[in-house]
């Protein structure tokens, strides 16, 4: 496998290795590497969603569109111009004075869609089937232990909603139940910390599988053979 | 204007969005144009404006790090570092690419290498992403396992009921989830997996997920309502 790799297969593995290792190096303390890696990944990053937006969203919904049909698309300026409108948070600049102002029109178009559509969504799309199946649980259990588990999650879900209502003291019965819900959540996100940290194991299991296979073995082992 | 603008812009946009959910997609509003027209129309509206929210951050991320770099702050070179890598990853990424119809016009007058560029068939970004972005991106996660288990070990004391109850859930799932745990598992009763997966995932985890769902839509709902009918005006700023 390592005799085949090219000049530029092992510049990648070890530029790959270093990033790895540099970032590992921040384990032991900060240093200048860490810092400097630290830094290409932000900008990296930043660059990497403006090119996403870029290919997905701007040339195909409304570059593309103007270009190869103004006259059926020309509505599109509209858009445009409340996107350049948010730009205008960047003034002043130069000898543009402070526009700033405009950007509202903007994030009003926005906010004002967003809330469109959650308030539909959340009530059509969470609410309603989350609540409905949380009671068609007990229609559909065939047994014993079923039926158990419908219960568990009822009691589950009502007392995790009443220990997030804080619209009441929980005193009395809400705070009984309210209490419930804390061993609830307690045990959820216990569940949930252990998944998480599994997961970045894995990841951590990813990034030395990588570095002992192909930069030590495949990379390096090819190198001084 | 400058306030009673926005606020109209909201509440229509959002009430439009609100309301032809409740209209039949083939009914015609105005000029034979259908409810199901105006909601893509908006809806496209919304993606592209909010693309341009994104290009705002990634200019600002390049003004605010010029900023410190010609201000001479400490850590300059750093700031210059990200500025060159966001500039190395951003210019071939917005470049039109061959499957867009600017990139086929442009790139019929343009020699072929250029072809490197843009993010569709693009070695520039797909190499940047491969090979530095993706690695460094797992690199970071993973060095969060090391400092998720120092956090562990200094706040997971059992000290009080609800803390064992987080402890052992997790340890649970921690012992459970590996290869060797689970054998041990499987060897004290073949039927525990199961039973684990069974009560703490699907019943008490399921469970929890479920009221904090419905619990925050019913605030997402409740706060979009609030836009709508203009009593949330917060997203104006205060000038």
């Amino acid at each position: 496998m390592s005799e085949s790799l090219t000049l530029g297969s092992h510049l990648t593995i070890w530029i790959e290795a270093f990033v790895t290792l540099a970032l590992f190096s921040f384990l032991y303390k900060d240093n200048p590497i860490y810092k400097f890696i630290e830094h290409v990944f932000a900008g990296l990053s930043a660059g990497y969603y403006a090119g996403l937006i870029g290919q997905s969203v701007i040339y195909p919904q409304l570059l593309d569109p103007l270009y190869s049909d103004f006259g059926g698309n020309w509505i599109l300026l509209i858009p445009f111009g409340f996107g350049m409108m948010m730009l205008t948070r960047l003034t002043p600049i130069g000898p543009i004075p402070d526009l700033s102002w405009m950007s509202r029109w903007g994030l009003a178009i926005t906010i004002g869609s967003t809330a469109g559509i959650f308030l539909i969504s959340q009530l059509h799309g969470l609410v309603m089937p989350q609540t409905l199946d949380t009671f068609a649980s007990f229609g559909r259990a065939g047994n014993t232990v079923e039926f158990a588990m419908a219960i568990l999650t009822l009691v589950g879900v009502i007392s995790t909603l009443v220990y997030f209502y804080f619209s009441k003291e929980h005193v009395g019965v809400i705070g009984r139940v309210a209490k419930v819900g804390i061993w609830f959540i307690m045990v959820a996100f216990g569940a949930q910390f252990g998944y998480t940290v599994m997961g970045r194991v894995s990841l951590l299991i990813g990034r030395m599988t990588f570095l002992i296979d192909k930069w030590i073995v495949g990379s390096m082992g090819s190198m001084f053979n | 204007m400058k306030r009673t603008v926005p606020i109209i812009l909201a509440i229509g946009s959002g009430a439009i969005l609100a309301i032809v959910f409740f209209l039949n997609p083939d009914f015609k509003l105005l000029f034979g144009v259908t409810s199901d027209n105006i909601k893509q129309e908006v809806l496209k509206w919304v993606t592209i404006v909010s693309g341009f929210t994104l290009i705002l951050g990634v200019v600002s991320i390049f003004r605010v790090n010029m900023k410190a770099f010609q201000q001479k702050k400490t850590d300059r070179w750093y700031k210059m570092v990200t500025i060159v890598s966001l500039l190395a990853m951003a210019i071939p990424g917005v470049f039109p690419g061959p499957a867009t119809e600017i990139g086929k016009t442009l790139y019929t007058y343009l020699p072929d290498w250029i072809g490197v560029y843009g993010s569709q068939n693009g070695i520039i970004v797909s190499w940047l992403f491969d090979h530095l972005d993706a690695p460094m991106m797992a690199t970071m996660f993973a060095t969060l396992a090391f400092y998720i288990a120092s956090a562990a070990y200094r706040a997971f004391r059992a000290r009080t009921l609800e803390a064992t109850l987080l402890l052992a859930a997790a340890l649970i799932v921690m012992f459970w989830r590996v290869p060797m745990g689970e054998a041990v598992l499987n060897a004290m009763s073949p039927d525990l997996p199961e039973w684990i997966n069974t009560i703490l995932m699907r019943g008490v985890n399921a469970s929890v997920q479920r009221g904090i769902i419905i619990g925050a839509a019913l605030g997402a709902a409740s706060m979009s309502l609030r836009i709508i009918l203009g009593i949330e005006r917060i997203y104006l700023g205060k000038t």
